[in-house]
């Protein structure tokens, strides 16, 4: 499995440091309740087939990347920087 | 039939014309007492228990595939209760327990091989550790012995011992672990349940959950509506996508373990042997394979394959830790798709979905919680209570903070398990 990294191309997946889903962009407010964390940090669709996660170029530019990707196939459709995403 | 010596004499000298499939092939009836999802080893767990603890048999099994075709087929096989936890301690002891006498329960050889399991450590800080953990073994009231260097190398002198990086200074021996073999725990407890009168349905995918005012009444397959009065979802790695059928999301996250197997070797390790570096562990078949894995490769997956850096790690780590595997050819390897909660324990509790249970987030250690999951899900299926060896498996203790149980202390989050 390839990343498509936006800064440096295309690279061997053990470049990069697995996060997570990219929900983890949508930080609830601090008082948001037990719900929104618990669905924060915990809850997940866990989808098969399509996802879009957080990835870190560790052993790169050390950009966090937004990675859209299938979980089923393991094709990579793209990457974004998640700084943009998050603008 | 029941198998003994005098049945394999018998048939042996009439031309073996008298064996029966193991269990019926049933149409779904329009309802059942209870429909449990998911035909793999917990499934069929849960079924055997619901039918042998509760004499509840109006139940039905629904599998989307063949009954052990999922994890429960896929695994290393490797089972211990060498647990740290209150929570999982107690639990995995109570897995052991009825481990060993499972053959007999099910009159039918599921080849449990207590050949001991030995965690080995490779620096001071980590013998500390499998000190506590073997103090927390005793404790629980299950067995621990803690090997210095000599005395691992009595046992199993073929290891690295010197190895530059990752010298082995010892190890923690639980005698009473071993290994089973994985499709005849399947294909026993389904036998099991199928006699007492359970509905085994294969082919028989599960596609909605009919909820009315809060409680379930039934689900959809594609053979038709069933109606049940209670449901209950044990499908491991594909438990987001079912429990999303209810309206719910849980927290799981799917990943790929992948496991390796060499070609046929004379008997040469004896052991399960495992080593902290990239989580190695190895144990050799009753066939003479030698069946070894590692960590998971570490992102969400459903593709039952790994990719091969995965598999480059695994072979790192083997060489590490015993070099003569070098000489062996790996034969096949294939991946399972592994159902990841945040602090590495399961699940197994009523959902807010009144009728309808859970038992999930098993990670990549479900196989010896196979009897015990079954045992526990059973009697809260049976009973609207969680039996004494389950009770902290709480779906709700992410959301309160309240019992979490993390045996690796990384914190529960989930890409650290
Ligand atoms: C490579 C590998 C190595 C492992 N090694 C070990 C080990 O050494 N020791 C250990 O303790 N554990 C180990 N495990 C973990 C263990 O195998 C699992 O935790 C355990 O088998 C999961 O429970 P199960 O047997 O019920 O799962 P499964 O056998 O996966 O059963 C789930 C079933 O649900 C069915 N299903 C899914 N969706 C639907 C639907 N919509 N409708 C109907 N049916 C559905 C699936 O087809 C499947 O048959 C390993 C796993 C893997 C992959
Ligand atoms: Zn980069």
């Amino acid at each position: 499995m390839r990343l498509p990294c936006p800064l440096c191309g295309s690279r061997d997946h053990r470049e990069f440091t697995y996060q997570g889903a990219a929900v983890m962009l949508d930080r609830p407010a601090p008082d948001a309740g037990a719900e929104a964390w618990d669905s924060y940090v915990h809850l997940r669709d866990n989808p098969a087939g399509a996802t879009r996660e957080l990835w870190y170029h560790g052993a790169g530019c050390g950009a966090w990347l937004v990675v859209a990707r299938d979980t089923v196939t393991h094709a990579v459709f793209g990457a974004e920087l998640a700084r943009q995403v998050r603008r | 039939m029941r198998f003994s010596g005098w049945q394999i004499l018998k048939e042996g000298l009439t031309g073996n014309h008298g064996w029966r499939p193991h269990w019926r092939d049933p149409a779904p009836k329009p309802e059942y007492d209870i429909v449990i999802i998911g035909g793999g080893g917990h499934g069929l767990s849960t079924a055997y228990y619901l039918a042998r603890e509760h004499g509840l048999t109006n139940v039905a099994v629904l599998e989307k595939g063949y009954l052990g075709g999922g994890n429960v087929g896929r695994n290393t096989t490797i089972v211990r209760a060498n647990y740290n936890l209150p929570g999982n301690s107690e639990f995995y002891s109570h897995s052991l327990k009825l481990w060993e006498g499972l053959s007999q329960d099910l009159n039918y050889n599921v080849m449990f091989s207590q050949r001991g399991v030995l965690n080995l450590f490779h620096s001071d800080g980590e013998r500390d550790y499998a000190a506590r953990r073997g103090n927390s073994m005793a404790i629980q009231g299950d067995d621990a012995v803690l090997l210095d260097r000599e005395g691992v190398r009595r046992i199993v002198p073929y290891l690295d011992f010197d190895n530059p990086r990752y010298p082995i200074h010892g190890g923690l021996l639980h005698p009473r672990g071993g290994t089973a073999r994985h499709d005849a725990v399947a294909w026993g407890l389904a036998r099991g349940a199928d006699a007492r009168g359970v509905d085994l349905i294969q082919n028989c995918e599960v596609t909605g959950i009919d909820i009315d005012r809060g409680r379930v009444t039934g689900v959809q397959t594609v053979r038709g509506p069933i109606r049940a009065k209670k449901v209950g979802i044990v499908v491991a790695g594909r438990s987001g996508q079912v429990a999303a059928m209810a309206g719910l999301r849980l927290p799981v996250e799917s990943h790929i373990l992948q496991a390796f197997v060499s070609e046929g070797l004379k008997p040469v390790i004896h052991h399960v042997i495992t080593s902290g570096v990239g989580h190695f562990y190895i144990s050799q078949s009753d066939k003479g394979g030698l069946v070894f894995g590692g960590a998971l490769d570490m992102y969400a997956s459903y593709a039952q394959r790994g990719n091969l850096p995965g598999a480059e790690h695994v072979m790192e780590a083997a060489m590490h830790v015993m070099p003569m595997i070098g000489k062996a050819r790996v034969l096949r390897s294939w991946g399972g798709i592994m159902d990841m909660t945040p602090d590495g324990s399961p699940i197994i509790d009523r959902t807010p979905v009144d009728g309808l249970y859970i038992d999930c987030g098993w990670n990549y250690g479900g196989f010896k919680a196979t009897p015990a999951s079954g045992f526990a899900f059973a009697h809260l299926l049976a009973t609207d209570r969680p039996h004494a060896s389950a009770t902290r498996f709480r779906l709700d203790r992410f959301r309160t903070g309240r019992g979490i149980m993390d045996e690796e202390g990384a914190g529960a989050q989930h890409n650290l398990h």
